[in-house]
Formats: C-alpha cells, structure tokens, sequence
C-alpha cells in the first residue's frame, strides 16, 4: 500500500510536468491548428537557458538563490524562444499549415543540431539547493522534495492558466479564437496578436517543464534532446485531452503519467518489458481514440 | 499526361545504366565524393550511393501517401524497421534461407500496415499524424526493449547468417554487389510506384488531397484507397529496409526505428517536391549526401582551425539541414521540383504565348 | 455623398470554382439593402469577402476608403459590423464574454444594445451555447451593434427562427436599421418587403438585377430570379 501512494505521488508530479509540457501545445493547436514539434525545443532551450545561467553567477550567492534565477531563466528562454519563433518563422506561413507543421520540424532540427555542435551530446548539470534532492516523510512515505516543487508548480500554472483564459480580455480573445478564429477577427480583433500570444504562453511553460523535468526525473541532467523525447508524450497527451481543451490537457497528463508509472513498477522489472511504460501509455492513445476519437474534452476549452 | 515519350523512357534507361556501370569506374574525383577515398568505385562512395539509392526508394514510397495522397503519416520509419529487423531476426536467429526470410518480411508488413493502418484512418487530420507517430514510437520501444533476445535492443543486431548466398554477405568485396542491389531496389519502387500513381487508383489519391468530401458525393469511399496508399508506401518502406540491412549489416534502433528517421524521409520528399516522383528522388539523394558530405568536410584537418561560431554549426549536417529544410519551406514551396515546374511553365507560355494561367499542383495545401 | 459601400468588378475563386464572377454592388448610406438569391448563388460569399475573410480580386469600398486587400479585423475596425449566417456566437463563453470580445470603443453602446434586446441582460452569465436559436441571434446581432458601427451585414439573421421568432427578429432589425446602414441577406421575403429599400438580385455569383424593394411585389421578378411563386 505504502508503495503504491509513493507511486501514485510520483505519478502525478510526472504529470505535472506533462501537464507543463502539453497546455501550451494545445492551446497552439487549438488556436492556430498548428503540431508544433517545436514544442521540445523550448523546452530544451528553457532548460539550457537556466544551466547558462545559473553556471555563470557566482557561486557565492547559494544554491537556493541560483535556483530560483534559474527557473526564471527558463521561464524567460521558452517564451523568448517561442515568441521569435512565431513571429519570424510561423508567421510568414500563416495560411499554409502544412507548411507551418514542417517548419517547426526542421527548426528543432536544426536547434538541437547546433546545440549538440556547442555543448556536446553530454549532459549538463543545473546547480539545485541541497533540500531539492532530499525527501520528506510524511506518514510513512518518503517523498521526494522535488516532486512537490512540480507538483505545485503544475498547480499553480494549471490555476493561473484558469484564471487568465476565463478573466482577461486575451484571454477570452484565445478562448473565442480556438472556437472561431474568423468570427473573432471579424469583430475587429487583431488575431495575430493572439498567435504571438499562445506561443509566448506555451513556451513560458514548456521552458519550466524543461528544467523541471530535468530536476525531477534525470539528476539534474539536461541534454539537448531531452525535449523532444518529452515532446512525443506531451503529444499524446494533447491528443488524449482533447485537441484545444486545458483541463483535458489536466485529467490526460495526470492519467499519462500515472499509467507510465505504475505500469513501469509492477510490469517494467520482467525482463523484456523495460519500455512496458511507454508502451502502455501509447495503448491507453489508441483505446481512447477507439472510443472517442476527439479525445477526452472534445474541442471546447 | 498520361503517355510517356519513348525519350523519357530512353533516358531513364540510360541513367539506370550509367549507375549500374558505376562500380566498375575507377575515376579519381576528389572533393565531389562524399567518401575519404576520392575514387568512384570505392568501397566507401559505393555504400553512400547505394544509402542515396535506398531512401530514394523509401521518400518515393512516402510520397504516395504524403505527396500524393495528402496524409501525414509519421510512421514510415515502423515499416523499414519491420523490413530491417524481421529480416535479420528470420536470418541470424532463425536460419532460415533467403527466400522464406524475405516473403516472411513482407507478409509480417502487409499485415502491420493493413491492420494499423485500418486504426490509425479512422481519424482524420492532425489526429491521424498522432496515431500514426504514437504507433511508430510504441514499435520503437518494442525494439529497445529486445523482447526474447530478438532484437538486441541498444546494442543491436548483426546480420549473420550462412544460409545467406555468398555474394550477399557483408563482406567488403561484396559492396558492389549490394550497390547493384540498392539500385534494383531504387529501380523497382519507382516501376511500381509510376505504375500505381499513373493509374485510375493514383487519380484517385490525388482527389483525396484535392478535396476528400467531394469523393464521398461521387460514392467513392476513400478509406480504402487511403488504406492502399498507405500499405503501398509501407512496403515499399520494408523493401528498403531489407536493402538497408543487407547493405549496413547491423541493425541499431536509433539508426533505423526512430522518430527521426521519418522526419529525416519527410524532409526527403519536401525538398525535393511532395507530389512528384523524381523529387522524391531527388531529394532523398541530395540529402543522404549532403548529409554525409558535410560530415567529410567536417573531418578535413583545416576545419579544425575555423573560428567556433562556424566551426560549431558547420560540423553539425543536422544543423544545416535542418536549416536548409526551413529556408526551403518558407521560400521555396514545392521544393525543386516546384522550381522547376514552375521555369518550365513560364518557359512554355512565353513560347506559345499561352493564355491560360498555369494552375499546377505545386502545393498541396493552396486548394 | 459617400457611399457606405461600393463593390465592383469582384471575383472569388474557391477550390477552383469560380463563384463570384464580377460582382458590383453600391449601398447607400441608410437605410437597409437587401442581397437576395437563390441559395449557392454566392451571397454570403460576398459577405466574407467584403470582410477580407476570403481572397477576393476587385474593388471593394468602405465609407470611401479602399480597403481592398486589408486584413479583417481593419476592415471592421473602419466601421463594418458583421452578422454571420448561422450566428456563430462562440458557445464556449457567457452572452457577457461574447459581448465584451466584441468591443472596440472606448464607449460600447449597452444602453441601445438592451433597448433592443432587453433578455440580454438577464443572461448575460449565461453560457452561449445553451441559448435557443433565436437568443444566439440576438447575441451576435448585439455583438455587431454594440459599438455603433455606420454599417452593418447581416447573413440570414431568419434562417432556422420558428415563425413567431421571424417576426419579433424583423422588429429588432427595424430598430436596427434606424442606428446604420444594413446589408441584408435574407431569403424570408416578407421579412425582405418589410425592411428593405433597395434590392440587388445575384443570380450564378453575378448581378443580374438591382432596383426598388417594391419590384419584389411583381411576381415576375421574384420567379424568374428566386425561384419563388405567390409571395404575399
């Protein structure tokens, strides 16, 4: 039993992170049926971004310090990636979406090539506060501290996301673009604005999910292909949830990340069956489609 | 333009002989080879050629799907696994002889590509790229994770067989002989790939991209032509993986089952011009060597010397190519063959003055 | 005086069918001009391309600006409300979101908006998608007024109204028109001979008739171009 609350613990911090990594891509899609497989890229760069920064301040000002300017830094570097992104390479294909989905292909591509050319394929470590790896018990559990930063930080994004697409002005805009992005223009409403927007967004929390993910689940560890094997996951959790639709993003990330973990657990130590995981959360895509091809929450956010 | 000239006809046949010819040149060509060694029929120029060849043969594949048909599928890369692994496994572990190994292979993909293919049609769009890519990647780790010792995993599988015909075996004195190969296969798939899209089913998955909804008036059911669009690129996918094996000789999952290899053949195609034969072709040729060009200049002793922010890109073909892949989609649209179409029809209304515009099939996607 | 809108010479292309071949239509500031047409002749296609919703060729005019080739949203923003067929209020927001989505000034008009459709105000907190048919086209014709536009167009603001509906929706249009000029698509005759001034007549995406609303008592005219008999 107590193994099973730890596992379920880690379960939804990885889906936090999911969470992270797939609202932004849907939101994108959902606005501007664009597949953005650009999307790992500002996850990765989000994670470099925190590394170049936190390596080069002094050492002096302590790991907590650094840390925290360090998720800054990858909050900054995903939507500064993502927004240059739409503006300078999305936005002269607007109208060719096929061409905007091979775009992104190629971007990332080409990134991650020259991030490899720079730094190498070997893993980079971010500086963390000590308390970040340790565990705190709670109950009989031991759970990682670092699960509860994603977790909250999947929290407070999720809520803050909630309030902004339901009580602003833009928000509203991006939410009436995801249903009808004519009529929304045809009331007088500059769309691309909002193009530009979803983008800064998305890539604001892909950035996070980068660095966290590389906190949470590889040691600290980035490399400039973490992103896009998230991004396969982050994919099918946009497809689960339904493309366009957050809180399907939500529920699909917490059911992806508990179905990976506890099949990776029970199953995943037979021989044979390491991959079981993601194995598993690809059959839960195909059985959800199955039954409901738009996904879980349809098309409405 | 249905009749082909008997010129066209002459021509290819020539090319086809030029190539063939190929391995007994020994011309020295330095700087034009992609190979350490600048002579033609070296063994090194020979097995980058044979590679151009291969996934000529599986972009040419791809592009009666995605160029012809208008889906975007991202899981021909499940189906040149299938072709590389299934045959490997079938020889090395197996033993079996040449021939049941290789209907083997092609009937374990015929069945893949029927069955998958049917789930992954039944949603349209942006949806069906996702489920073709989820299937794609769950193969993938299928692989990684060497059910039964079959697959090797990480480490791979080496094609090892003596029940293999002598002049197929890896050796290097065999090079020529699976240069020779790789061309039949090139050869082969576009045989059949001009047959089928020439055809009335061809002229049908060209109206499925133009306007599926159109179709359904007529009465025709477009799923079953979807479905043997797809099932043809998958085959035509398996034959290059088992040309690949054979030629290569190890079977690595990152090499030859991930996701990066259907973009690497997505790219294939768009540059050279989705929605026509020999830009498939074409690309896939200049990518493959490209790619291995780039990392000959790469390894040149002065490259060593160039200041970091051009050594750094340079040395990376990834970078490059990407790179070139979205200069191309932003400002060449329809890739070379888009170019050349589009010379060719300015060529021919200043020659015959033609009124009539030139509405070509450039883009698929400015319907 | 300035037309509120000229349109000459205008071709629409779609998927290969040419579907406007050279339309030309003036409307003159007040009042309500009606577009009328057998169903597929290219009504609401005119429409959208006016708005820049679609690529035209032509000469498209608005309150003397040529707007030709403009993105939508400037179109509209130069003083162009916009009434789709079908409504398309977004039903994923309240009436209020839809509302409030739609202004552009720094004053929107609620107090005219309410005047006219006092229900509103009442469901306002309501979402958009769960309103009956005519409620959804109260909003979207709220949505087009709510910033005092000079014109207005209105696709098929009848289709699919029960016919008490119809009628209270042709008593909102009368006030409606008393605030901007309005281009009216509408196949409801009877709504049409109530409202409208001036016909213009499409007939396979070209003009083939322009002239006084009270034609549309011969019933000639209205068989030969509607399709219609014994309009009352």
């Amino acid at each position: 039993m107590i193994v099973f609350l730890a596992l379920t613990f880690s379960g939804i911090a990885l889906g936090a992170i999911y969470f992270l990594a797939a609202s932004g891509l849907s939101l994108i899609y959902g606005l501007m049926d664009i597949l953005n497989f650009a999307h790992g890229l500002f996850m990765t760069l989000g994670a470099y971004a925190a590394w170049d920064v936190a390596s080069h301040l002094p050492a002096s000002w302590g790991t907590p310090l650094l840390f925290t300017i360090a998720v800054f830094a990858s909050v900054v570097g995903g939507a500064l990636s993502a927004g240059l992104t739409e503006v300078f390479i999305i936005r002269p294909l607007y109208g060719r979406p096929i061409s905007q989905i091979l775009v992104t292909i190629g971007l990332d591509l080409a990134v991650v090539g020259l991030l490899l050319g720079g730094f190498g394929s070997n893993s980079l470590s971010v500086p963390v506060p000590l308390w970040l790896i340790e565990a705190s018990h709670l109950g009989g559990l031991n759970l990682p501290n670092s699960d509860f930063v994603a977790l909250i930080a999947g929290v407070v994004v999720l809520v803050s996301l909630e309030w902004f697409l339901r009580k602003t002005r833009y928000g509203i805009t991006i939410r009436a673009g995801v249903e009808n992005r004519d009529m929304v223009s045809a009331l007088g409403i500059n769309v691309g604005r909002a193009f530009t927007l979803v983008f800064v967004i998305g890539g604001a929390m892909a950035g996070l999910a980068g660095l966290l993910y590389a906190v949470v689940f590889s040691g600290d560890l980035i490399s400039p292909t973490q992103g896009d094997s998230l991004l396969i996951f982050a994919f099918i959790v946009v497809v689960i949830g339904g493309l366009g639709s957050i809180r399907g993003s939500a529920v699909a990330a917490l059911a992806v990340g508990l179905v990976q973990d506890y099949t990776n657990f029970y199953l995943g130590s037979h021989p044979g069956m390491a991959e079981i995981g993601n194995l598993s959360v690809v059959l839960l895509l195909a059985l959800v489609l199955e039954w409901r091809p738009r996904g879980l929450f349809g098309s409405t956010l | 333009m249905r009749s082909v000239s008997r010129r066209a006809l002459a021509v290819a046949f020539g090319v086809v002989v030029l190539f063939a010819l190929i391995p007994l040149v020994g011309l020295h060509l330095p700087w034009v080879l992609p190979s350490t060694v600048n002579v033609v029929n070296s063994t090194g120029t020979l097995e980058v050629l044979a590679l151009c060849f291969i996934f000529a043969g599986v972009a040419l594949g791809y592009d009666v799907i995605f160029g012809f048909t208008g889906l975007l599928s991202l899981g021909p890369v499940m189906y040149f696994a299938t072709g590389v692994y299934v045959f490997d496994i079938t020889l090395t572990h197996w033993g079996w002889p040449l021939v049941p190994a290789l209907a083997a292979t092609f009937v374990v993909s015929l069945v893949l590509a029927v069955v998958l293919g049917a789930i992954a049609l039944r949603v349209s769009g942006i949806a069906f790229t996702m489920v073709t890519l989820a299937f794609a990647q769950a193969f993938y780790y299928l692989i990684e994770d060497n059910p039964h010792g079959l697959t090797g995993g990480d480490t791979g599988l080496a094609l090892y067989s003596t029940r293999l015909p002598g002049f197929l075996s890896g050796a290097v004195s065999n090079t020529r002989n699976l240069y020779w190969i790789a061309l039949g296969f090139l050869v082969v798939s576009y045989a059949v790939v001009w047959l089928v899209t020439e055809s009335a089913t061809g002229h049908v998955f060209v109206a499925i991209r133009e306007n599926e909804r159109r179709l359904e008036v007529l009465g025709i059911h477009p799923f079953r032509y979807k479905l043997a669009a797809y099932t043809l690129s998958s085959l035509v996918a398996t034959g290059g993986g088992v040309a690949y094996i054979l030629l290569i000789g190890t079977a690595v999952p990152s090499a030859v089952a991930s996701t990066t290899v259907t973009l690497s053949i997505l790219i294939m195609v768009v540059l050279g011009g989705a929605g026509t034969r020999w830009g498939a072709v074409t690309g896939a040729v200049l990518y493959v060597y490209l790619q291995q060009y780039l990392l000959k200049v790469a390894a040149e002793p002065s490259f060593a010397s160039l200041p970091s922010f051009l050594r750094v890109p340079l040395s990376q073909p990834q970078f490059l190519l990407g790179a070139i892949f979205v200069l191309f989609v932003i400002f060449v649209p329809g890739g070379i063959a888009g170019v050349v179409t589009r010379r060719r029809l300015r060529f021919a209304s200043r020659r015959f003055d033609a009124a009539s515009a030139p509405t070509g099939t450039l883009s698929m996607e400015d319907q | 005086m300035t037309n509120a809108l000229d349109v000459s010479d205008l071709h629409v292309t779609i998927a290969g069918s040419h579907v406007l071949q050279g339309v030309s239509i003036s409307v003159p500031v007040g009042g309500v001009t009606a577009l009328l047409g057998r169903n597929g002749v290219g009504k609401t296609t005119t429409l959208r391309a006016l708005l820049g919703l679609i690529p035209s060729t032509g000469a498209i005019t608005v309150m003397g600006t040529d707007v030709h080739g403009w993105m939508t949203h400037r179109i509209v923003r130069l003083g162009v409300g916009y009434v789709p067929e079908d409504r398309d209020v977004f039903a994923g927001l309240t009436v209020e979101e839809n509302l409030r989505l739609a202004e552009q000034t720094a004053e929107p008009r609620y107090d005219d908006v309410y005047s006219i459709f006092p229900e509103l105000r009442d469901r306002s907190r309501q979402r958009a998608g769960t309103l009956s048919g005519g409620q959804q086209q109260m909003v979207s014709i709220a949505r087009a007024l709510l910033n005092g536009w000079p014109l207005l167009l209105v696709d098929e603001p009848s289709k699919g109204l029960a016919p008490r509906l119809v009628s209270e929706l042709a008593d909102a249009l009368e006030r409606v028109a008393q605030l901007a000029t309005v281009l009216l698509v509408e196949q409801n005759l009877a709504v049409v001979k109530r409202l409208a001034q001036r016909i213009v007549v499409l007939d396979h995406g070209e003009v083939v008739h322009t002239g006084d609303a009270s034609e549309l008592d011969d019933p000639d005219l209205a068989k030969r171009f509607l399709g219609v008999t014994g309009v009352k």
